[in-house]
C-alpha cells in the first residue's frame, strides 16, 4: 500500500509525513497538560500583576535575568528546603511567558519577594558586590536614571488582557494612578491594595520623588512566591 | 527501480536493491547489541509505564501500580529527614535559648543548623560572619546591639523583623526627619559637633554647649543621655566607634537631616519555629550576645 519510495520520491508527502510523526509527540506530551487536573490546579491568592510590577517584570526580561535567576522551585528536599515550597504550575498562570528557567548562575528567585528589604535590593542591584562579595552578578545602577512613564501601562494591560490575564476595566483605567502610587510613600494606596492585594507599597527604589525602573523591579521581586499563602493550603490539595 | 539484492563484490555485503544511475546501496544494519538494547528498552518502558504515572486519560492519568508522586515523595522525604533529627528537633523546641545554649549536643546541633539557615537567610545583609554592610545593614560580630543583644531579644528581632509592616509585633522606631525645620541648619551643626564629641572626636575649637543642651532635649530620649543607645527603642549607641550609615561629619549631619531607616523582613512565615530559635543561638555566638 505504502511503499517507501512514494516519501523518497515526493518531498510534499515527506514533508507531511514528517509533521505527523512530530505532532504525535506534541499530542502526546504536551497537549495533556491543557486538561489534567493536576496541571491547572488552582490556588487562592494569585492574582495579575499590577502595573508596577507587570513594568518591572519587562525589565527582568529585558535585561535577561532569566539567563542566571530560575523562577520553579522544583518538588525536590534540597531545592524545598533552601527556597521554600516547591512551584506551583498556578503560580505562574498570568506570566506571558514564564520566567521558570533552566538554569541556575545565581540563586531562584520564585519566593525571593519578602526575603530581603527594599533597600537591600536596591543597594545590591547598584553594586551587587557591596553587599555579597562573592557575587558574579552584574551591576543595574543605571535602573535608577530610566524614568518610566505611567501613561504607557494601560495598553500593556490590554495587551495581556488578550492573552487571558483576567485585568479588568477598572484596573486598565486606573493603570497609570496604580503604577505611580506604588512607588509613593504617600500616595492613596486603597484602590491599589484592593486591585492587587499584598502589593509592597512605599519607597521601593529609595527617592520617592522619580517613578524610576529601579521601583519596578523592586516591586515585582518582592511580589514573587508571595501571592500564595501556603498556610492556608490543605497538604492533601497538593498531592496528586 | 530494481529490487534485485545482490553481493556487492568489493566489500562482499549485500545491497539493499536500492539503485540509482548505476549507485547501489548496500545493506549495513544496525549492530545487533545495539537493536537488542532497543527492544530491551521498550520492554522496560512497558513495565515503567504499568508501575509509574503514565498515560494521559483527558482531566485525569494513569497513576500506575506503586502510586509515586514526586510531591509526595518530597513530603516523604522531608518529613523523613525531620524523624532522623528528630530528638534533636524536639529538644530545640522544648527547650528555652537559654537551655539550649547550656545544653553542649543541642547547642552544638543549633550552631550547625544555625550555620546553614544564616548563610540562606541572613548572609546577603548582614555578610557571611555577621560583619554588616555599609548602607545600615548592622554587623552581628560586636556587641553593638540596636535592639539588643540577648538571646530573647535576638530571636524577637529575627522573628517578628524591624519596621516590618506586616508584622504587628516588629520592632518599630521612627527618627524624625530634623531637616524638615525642626531645627535650624545651624542646630544641627551645633548637634552634630556635639555627637561627635560623644565618640571622642568632637572638632577643634567647636563650642559644645548649644549641641548638648539640644541633643538633651531631642535626642537622649532614644539614645540615651550619654548617647550610649537604648536598646528598648531601638536607639543606636551614638558613644562608640560603630556607625550605621558612615561616621564622617556629613554622613551624621545628613542622617539627623533626613535619616534613612532600615527595615528587616519578619522571618516566621518563612521559616520553621526551631530554626528561628537555632539561628538566635547562632546570631547570639557569632562574638557579641549578652
Amino acid at each position: 500500500m505504502f511503499k517507501h519510495s512514494l516519501f523518497e520520491k515526493n518531498s510534499i508527502f515527506l514533508v507531511i509525513g514528517i509533521l505527523v510523526v512530530v505532532a504525535i509527540g506534541g499530542l502526546v506530551e504536551i497537549a495533556p497538560l491543557y486538561w489534567l487536573k493536576s496541571t491547572i490546579e488552582e490556588v487562592k491568592g494569585v492574582r495579575p500583576y499590577s502595573p508596577l510590577e507587570l513594568a518591572g517584570r519587562n525589565i527582568y526580561i529585558r535585561e535577561g535575568c532569566y539567563t542566571c535567576h530560575s523562577q520553579q522551585i522544583r518538588a525536590l528536599r534540597d531545592e524545598v528546603e533552601r527556597y521554600g515550597h516547591y512551584s506551583l504550575a498556578a503560580e505562574s498562570m498570568y506570566d506571558h511567558p514564564s520566567q521558570w528557567g533552566s538554569k541556575r548562575t545565581g540563586p531562584d528567585l520564585a519566593r525571593v519577594g519578602g526575603k530581603y528589604s527594599n533597600e537591600w535590593h536596591v543597594a545590591h542591584m547598584i553594586d551587587p558586590r557591596a553587599v555579597v562579595p562573592e557575587s558574579i552578578m552584574p551591576p543595574y545602577a543605571f535602573l535608577l536614571d530610566r524614568l518610566l512613564d505611567p501613561n504607557e501601562k494601560a495598553a500593556h494591560l490590554e495587551a495581556k488582557q488578550v492573552v487571558g490575564v483576567p485585568y479588568t476595566e477598572e484596573m486598565v483605567a486606573e493603570a497609570a494612578a496604580d503604577m505611580r502610587a506604588q512607588a509613593d510613600p504617600n500616595g492613596d494606596h486603597a484602590g491599589l491594595l484592593e486591585r492587587y492585594p499584598k502589593a509592597v507599597v512605599g519607597n521601593l527604589d529609595g527617592d520617592p520623588e522619580r517613578l524610576t525602573e529601579m521601583d519596578a523591579l523592586v516591586a515585582y521581586l518582592q511580589i514573587l512566591g508571595q501571592m500564595v499563602d501556603f498556610t492556608e493550603v490543605e497538604p492533601e490539595q497538593l498531592v496528586q | 527501480m530494481p529490487t534485485k539484492i545482490e553481493k556487492d563484490r568489493l566489500t562482499g555485503k549485500e545491497t539493499t536493491g536500492h539503485e540509482w544511475d548505476g549507485i547501489k546501496e548496500l545493506n549495513t544494519p544496525l549492530p545487533k547489541w545495539w537493536l537488542y538494547v532497543f527492544y530491551a528498552c521498550i520492554i522496560w518502558s512497558i513495565g515503567y509505564m504499568v508501575l509509574y504515572p503514565a498515560i494521559p486519560l483527558g482531566t485525569t492519568y494513569t497513576k500506575g501500580l506503586l502510586g509515586w508522586s514526586s510531591r509526595e515523595q518530597v513530603r516523604d522525604q522531608i518529613a523523613d529527614a525531620r524523624e532522623r533529627q528528630g530528638e534533636f528537633l524536639i529538644g530545640i523546641q522544648e527547650s528555652s535559648l537559654e537551655e539550649i545554649r547550656a545544653d553542649s549536643t543541642l547547642f552544638t546541633f543549633a550552631q550547625r543548623g544555625g550555620a546553614v539557615a544564616f548563610a540562606d537567610n541572613c548572609a546577603a545583609c548582614h555578610g557571611a560572619a555577621g560583619q554588616g554592610n555599609v548602607g545600615g545593614f548592622p554587623v552581628l560580630a560586636d556587641d553593638d546591639w540596636i535592639w539588643g543583644g540577648s538571646l530573647d531579644s535576638i530571636h524577637h528581632t529575627i522573628v517578628h523583623g524591624v519596621r516590618w509592616e506586616d508584622d504587628p509585633d516588629t520592632r518599630f522606631n521612627m527618627m524624625p526627619a530634623y531637616g524638615d525645620g525642626l531645627l535650624s541648619e545651624e542646630e544641627i551643626a551645633q548637634v552634630t559637633d556635639y555627637v561627635l564629641s560623644l565618640s571622642g572626636r568632637a572638632p577643634e575649637g567647636a563650642d559644645l554647649a548649644p549641641g548638648e543642651e539640644i541633643f538633651a532635649i531631642q535626642c537622649a530620649a532614644c539614645h540615651g543621655e550619654m548617647g550610649e543607645g537604648v536598646t528598648d527603642l531601638g536607639g543606636p549607641n551614638l558613644s562608640d566607634a560603630i556607625w550605621l550609615y558612615g561616621s564622617e561629619r556629613n554622613e551624621i549631619m545628613a542622617q539627623i537631616v533626613n535619616p534613612q531607616h532600615g527595615v528587616m523582613p519578619a522571618f516566621q512565615a518563612r521559616l520553621e519555629g526551631e530554626t528561628l530559635k537555632m539561628l538566635s543561638i547562632y546570631v547570639h555566638a557569632l562574638g557579641g550576645g549578652q
